[in-house]
């Protein structure tokens, strides 16, 4: 069962980290783990509202061989071009980027980004138990 | 407080420092009126220090963490301290691995520790390690 969360204004961003970490604690994972996966998803969130000019997170379950949360961000924005250069820290000199996307990707044991100029970019990661 | 629409976060005065509480989830304009809102008061009241209890914060993402670093900047060219206190255990080590270590903000455990930062002339001490 997977829940979409309109990403359209700051609060929209507050929304998606209250919903995660309702999430978070359903799924059973432990304090430090809610705080990483709430914060990484913060970070998706901002992103898809300041870059990708708004957008979407699709969240939900994951009961496999993991427990867990898995977040997908999707915006339909100008798109990344150099995907390599944007996990980089510090990569943008402007407000946002420059943590997002690689300390996204650390506070996450799975993370997939397809992003295609012109055309959006979309993030999904994961965090278990 | 004012009629804009958008919310504020208290400033309180104590002694000569400012004691910020953050309570709140801070949406970021929420955030941006306190950087506002605490440069005018240190001005306004000649604080030597800015505390900024974040006790109550669950989440400190790249957008606060920078808004903290921000607000120790400018109060440093104001001549006031900033000690950031109450930091969750779960926080800090979000924060390090997130990459934001917030190397120019003066952290402490707690609100006392964070006075003692701040005011190492006037606040009361046991100790007596100053010499003037």
């Amino acid at each position: 069962m997977t829940e979409r969360i309109e990403i359209r204004t700051s609060q929209d961003v507050l929304r998606v980290r209250q919903r995660v970490r309702a999430l978070a604690i359903e799924a059973g994972l432990s304090l430090v783990d809610q705080t990483k996966v709430v914060t990484a998803a913060s970070e998706l969130a901002r992103n898809t509202l300041e870059y990708g000019g708004g957008g979407s997170a699709d969240i939900e379950l994951i009961n496999g061989a993991h427990h867990g949360v898995r977040l997908t961000f999707a915006d339909e924005g100008p798109g990344i071009k150099d995907i390599d250069a944007a996990l980089r820290d510090g990569f943008s000199t402007s407000d946002g980027l420059g943590l997002g996307l690689g300390g996204a990707k650390r506070l996450s044991n799975e993370f997939k980004i397809d992003s295609v100029p012109g055309k959006g970019t979309r993030v999904t990661i994961a965090r278990w138990k | 407080m004012q009629g804009d629409g958008v919310d504020r976060i208290p400033i309180l005065k104590l002694g000569e420092a400012l004691l910020v509480t953050i309570q709140v989830d801070m949406h970021d304009q929420l955030a941006q009126a306190l950087e506002e809102d605490l440069t005018t008061a240190i001005v306004k009241h000649g604080a030597r220090g800015v505390l900024i209890d974040i006790s109550a914060l669950e989440v400190v993402d790249s957008f606060i963490g920078r808004m903290l670093d921000t607000i120790a900047a400018v109060s440093r060219m104001l001549d006031a301290d900033t000690v950031v206190v109450g930091m969750r255990p779960a926080v800090a080590i979000t924060l390090v691995e997130l990459g934001l270590s917030l190397n120019g903000v003066k952290t402490a455990l707690n609100v006392d520790r964070g006075m003692a930062l701040i005011q190492p002339h006037t606040w009361r001490s046991d100790d007596d390690e100053d010499g003037d």
